[in-house]
Formats: C-alpha cells, sequence, structure tokens
C-alpha cells in the first residue's frame, strides 16, 4: 500500500521546547491509523503542523506525494486534508443546514459567488441531503446549532469536516464528552466511514482506539515512540510501561 | 423525501417576506406622501444607507470598527471633487465615490485584518482621524475647515432637475439606497454572504472548511466601503457642498449607534435605526434643542440594559393581539 499522507523528519520548536521531534509518519491510503500518546507527547501540535496551523521548524509534510509544508491551511482542505476538533468548533448562531450549505458550496467552488441564493444549485443540496442523512442529522438540520444535543453536535463537527471531500480525514477524540447514551450512535457513523477516506484517530479512549483502528502509532515526548499494528502496539511493554506510569496521574 | 425538502427550504433565506416588501411599499408612499418631509428623508436614507454597509461587516463579518466614516467621507469628498473637475453627472459621480472608497477599504482592510477586535476598532479610528486632519490641511484641494464648495450637479439621467425642495433628491436617494439595499440582500444569502457568518461565528473553524477567511474579509470590507461611498457621494450630491463634518468621529459612532438600536446582522436594523434616530433626534432637539445628545444616551443606555429582544416581544405581543393571531401565548 502507498502513503497518501507522510512527514519526514518533521521537527516544532516553541523556544527552547520541543514540541514535535524528528517525526517520520505514514498514513496509508484507506488507513484506520491511530495515534496515541500520554498527555502533552504533542499530538495537537502534530495535527496542527499536518493541518498547516503551524508552520514547522524543520522537516516535510507531503500529500499524495506533493509536499505542502508551505501550503496554507485552507489550501490544504481543498486538496482534501481535513481535520475535526476535540473541542467542537462549530457556528453556534448558524443550523446544521446552512453550514453544511457553506461546506459543500466552498468545496465545490461557489464560496465566492455573491449573486447567487445559497442552496439553489442542485448538486450542492444533493450533497447537502447525502451528509446530512450518513451523519443522522436530518431530524435537526434547520435547529439553532448552539441548541442541539452534545450529541449531535458532534456528529455536525465530523459532518463539516466529511462535507470538504476529505482524502484524509483527521479525527481529534471525535468520541470526547458525548453521553452514554449517544455514543453507539456516533460510533456506528465513524465505523461506516467510506473505506476510500484514510483517516487518522487521535484518542485517549483505547476501547475506540482497539475498536477502530488497524495500525497505532505511539508518540510520546514529541518523538515517535512505537508504530505498529494493534497488535504489535498492545503487547509491547515499552508502551504498557509509559501508559501505566501515566496512568496514575490521568 | 423529508431530508430533500428540509434542505431545499435552504434557499427561502433569499425570499422577500411581507413585512419587507411593506416597508418598501410604505417607502415608495412617502414619495407623494410625505413631500413635507423630503429633507429630512433624504438625510434618512443616506444615513441608513451608511449604517446598512457598516451592518454588512459588524453584523455579518464580525468587524467592530469606529472609523466607518473614513469611507463616508471619502465617498462625499471624491463625489465632490468629480463633480468640480471631471463632470457633474450624478451617476458617475456615485461610481467615483464609490470607487474612491472601495480603493482606501482594500488598502485599509489588510491593517483592519491583523487584529482582533480592540486593534481593528483603534485601527479603524485611527484610519479615519488621519482622513479628517488631512481633509482639514489639504485646504487647496478640499476647501479644508469651510468645505468643499460649488458642487453644482447636472440633471439626473440628462433630466431630472435637482429642485430646492429636495423632492427630486429624496426619490433620487430612495431608488439608489434600494438598489444598493437589493445588492447587499443577495450577497447576505448567497454562498459568500453565509461564509461570512461562519467567519464571524468561528474563524478557526471557517478555514478548516476550506473557507480563504482574510480573502473573505478583505473582499466585503472592500464592498462595505463601496456602499458607505455612494452613501457620502450622495450626501455630497443632494447637498451640492461637502462639509469637513463627514469625516467626524460622531458619523462613525452615530452609525454603530443606530445598529444598536435597530439591531445587527439582518441589515433592517440599519433602516430602523437610522429612521428612529433621525425622528429622536427631530423631536428631542425641538423639545430640548441644548441636551437632546443627553436623551438619546440615557434611551442608548435604556435599550442596551433592557435589551431589544424584550422591547421586540412586547411589540409583537401587542401586534399578536391586536391581530388576534397569538391568543393567550
Amino acid at each position: 500500500m502507498s502513503a497518501v499522507l507522510e512527514t519526514n523528519a518533521l521537527v516544532k520548536k516553541f523556544g527552547g521546547i520541543t514540541a514535535t521531534n524528528s517525526v517520520t509518519f505514514a498514513l496509508e491510503k484507506g488507513a484506520r491509523h491511530a495515534l496515541i500518546g500520554p498527555n502533552g507527547a504533542g499530538k495537537t501540535t502534530f495535527i496542527n503542523l499536518l493541518t498547516g496551523v503551524l508552520e514547522p521548524t524543520s522537516g516535510r509534510i507531503s500529500l499524495d506525494g506533493k509536499d505542502i509544508t508551505n501550503v496554507k491551511a485552507e489550501a490544504r482542505v481543498k486538496m482534501g486534508l481535513v481535520r475535526t476538533f476535540q473541542i467542537n468548533q462549530l457556528f453556534a448562531g448558524m443550523t446544521p443546514l446552512q453550514a453544511l450549505g457553506v461546506a459543500v458550496s466552498e468545496r465545490q467552488g461557489h464560496g465566492r459567488d455573491w449573486w447567487r441564493v445559497v442552496g439553489t444549485k442542485a448538486s450542492v443540496t444533493d450533497e447537502i441531503v447525502e451528509v446530512a442523512e450518513r451523519f443522522r442529522l436530518t431530524d435537526v438540520l434547520e435547529e439553532r446549532t448552539g441548541n442541539l444535543a452534545y450529541g449531535k453536535q458532534r456528529l455536525l463537527e465530523i459532518a463539516l469536516a466529511f462535507a470538504c471531500k476529505p482524502r484524509v480525514l483527521l479525527l481529534d477524540e471525535p468520541a470526547a464528552g458525548v453521553p452514554e447514551a449517544e455514543r453507539a450512535e456516533l460510533l456506528e457513523t465513524i465505523a461506516r466511514l467510506p473505506d476510500d477516506v484514510s483517516i487518522l484517530l487521535i484518542e485517549h479512549d483505547m476501547d475506540l482506539v482497539f475498536s477502530f483502528a488497524k495500525k497505532i502509532t505511539v508518540l510520546v515526548d514529541g518523538t515517535l515512540f512505537a508504530d505498529g499494528t494493534v497488535a504489535e502496539i498492545s503487547n509491547d511493554p515499552r508502551v504498557r510501561a509509559v501508559y501505566l506510569g501515566e496512568g496514575e496521574h490521568g | 423525501m423529508p431530508t430533500k425538502a428540509a434542505v431545499s427550504r435552504l434557499s427561502t433565506l433569499g425570499r422577500w417576506r411581507l413585512p419587507e416588501i411593506l416597508f418598501w411599499l410604505a417607502a415608495a408612499a412617502s414619495v407623494p406622501l410625505l413631500t413635507e418631509y423630503h429633507l429630512v428623508l433624504t438625510e434618512i436614507a443616506i444615513i441608513a444607507l451608511f449604517a446598512v454597509s457598516l451592518d454588512l461587516i459588524l453584523g455579518y463579518a464580525g468587524i467592530a470598527s469606529l472609523g466607518h466614516t473614513a469611507f463616508f467621507g471619502a465617498g462625499a469628498y471624491a463625489a465632490g471633487l468629480f463633480a468640480i473637475h471631471v463632470t457633474n453627472d450624478p451617476l458617475l459621480g456615485l461610481v467615483a465615490g464609490a470607487v474612491a472608497a472601495a480603493i482606501l477599504g482594500f488598502a485599509t482592510s489588510f491593517l483592519v485584518l491583523r487584529g482582533a477586535d480592540l486593534t481593528r476598532l483603534m485601527v479603524t479610528l485611527g484610519v479615519a482621524l488621519v482622513l479628517g486632519e488631512i481633509a482639514n490641511k489639504a485646504g487647496k484641494i478640499t476647501g479644508g475647515a469651510d468645505g468643499l464648495q460649488g458642487v453644482f450637479m447636472a440633471p439626473i439621467l440628462g433630466r431630472f432637475e435637482f429642485d430646492l425642495f429636495g423632492h427630486v433628491g429624496y426619490v433620487y436617494c430612495l431608488v439608489v439606497f434600494f438598489v444598493l439595499f437589493v445588492v447587499a440582500r443577495r450577497i447576505v444569502v448567497s454562498p459568500f454572504g453565509l461564509s461570512l457568518l461562519a467567519i464571524r461565528d468561528n474563524p478557526l473553524r471557517a478555514r478548516a472548511i476550506g473557507i480563504p477567511v482574510n480573502a473573505r474579509l478583505t473582499s466585503v470590507y472592500t464592498i462595505s466601503a463601496a456602499i458607505a461611498g455612494v452613501a457620502g457621494a450622495l450626501l455630497a450630491q443632494t447637498a451640492q457642498f461637502v462639509s469637513i463634518d463627514v469625516l467626524a468621529f460622531h458619523r462613525s459612532a452615530d452609525a454603530l449607534l443606530m445598529l444598536v438600536i435597530g439591531g445587527t446582522g439582518y441589515l433592517y436594523g440599519g433602516i430602523v435605526g437610522a429612521v428612529a434616530f433621525k425622528v429622536l433626534q427631530e423631536i428631542l432637539s425641538v423639545w430640548t434643542p441644548q441636551y437632546w445628545t443627553f436623551w438619546i444616551g440615557a434611551i442608548l443606555v435604556a435599550i442596551v440594559l433592557i435589551g431589544r429582544q424584550r422591547i421586540g416581544n412586547g411589540v409583537m405581543g401587542v401586534w399578536a393581539r391586536l391581530t388576534g393571531k397569538g391568543g393567550a401565548a
């Protein structure tokens, strides 16, 4: 299998602190890959580097073999590298319908159309219908996003990313904070994401990691600590040591 | 399929609603019915257009400005100078005002984009102050503190001459206002306009779904500046004079007040605010000529404290009782 997203000796320093220490990483096409690590391991920094929120101190990032190290964040999205956020980043004053309308219009290249009423293009509305059904948002499409149940907000968080037609989807703790009753719906939706979307899951929840991922990468102190299949990682004594050691202070 | 029906309702955002249509019919009716008020109505149309232009950036894109009159003033001076030195055709003058303000808006948008709210307030304020001082000092061109004299306008479209009582001027302003309002209204329900709302609500996420945030803000800032410039040009043409007051701080503040009174983010707030502001000003300045700003201030504080929402609900309640629709609800 070929890699769709790669980093080569990626380094990020904040003053004297090295948050990402020469990480060379590859995400394969169609991957279900989890990135784990104790708190402060540099997972978020790594994601911010991948998505272009932060600029690396050195090293390279490539998407489909193309160097994207200096490509702007929003342009990376247009190239198919999309993320969700650990803490919901939604448009509170808009309805899910409007938010999806924005995302889909933007993705189809109509974001600058100022003379056309939104939602008058069939290609846009068809796609909204598709995304809304996939993420079970059909009943709440016209409610104010800020008033939605948390589980629905979490689904919308992923739906917005999905509406950008990602080739690579970075899911940052998608199940964080979701109450037990709404959890099954969310996990099922994540499990049913299309196979051709390569997914990197950043997660603390080991149940979710083990049920979802085929491969796991462990990040500790900004360094790539271990990399392998689920079986290899779960039997790796060093990983166990890190996690048991950290488990004491959660 | 129910989902499809719901999604198809997205485009109803663009539909004109009955109260809107009634409002514009009423505005049109003011032409034959309120002839003795045409001068003050002209003023209202101009400041309402100015407030609407501010609403585009404040209510939709979330850019707070304390210096929006920079564009109003730039449009006024550009239209005035254009009439004196190039041609005194009114419509071409409007274009001149719009272009001058748009260029200024585009150039200063890069300063405005840099910061957060407080920085933006200071930068916009600063730009307007600098322009005001330039207009003051460049007396040879602008007339300085005496204002720009000798702005004589040709008849509109070569046919309609501006009259002393401001009847033609009012119709002219109202038509220009309506046309630009329709454009603004279309912009805010377009994919472009919705992307502005997304940026206002959450710029981080807007970027993460591929919206080029800075480019969008530059665009809307430029558009807003152009509309403010047209408002300024209308003032210059109907007054046939440009006072240095077009760049005064109080104009920026007044526009903000109008939006506070009328509400942001639905375009009509600027109109409601402009009407309320001007009517209050007229009433209070007759009643108590020296202290009317005191009362404007007091009313403003009351509005903010009580909350527009509650006032609105009260009005809607009365409306419901009158029409017998709401019942006991």
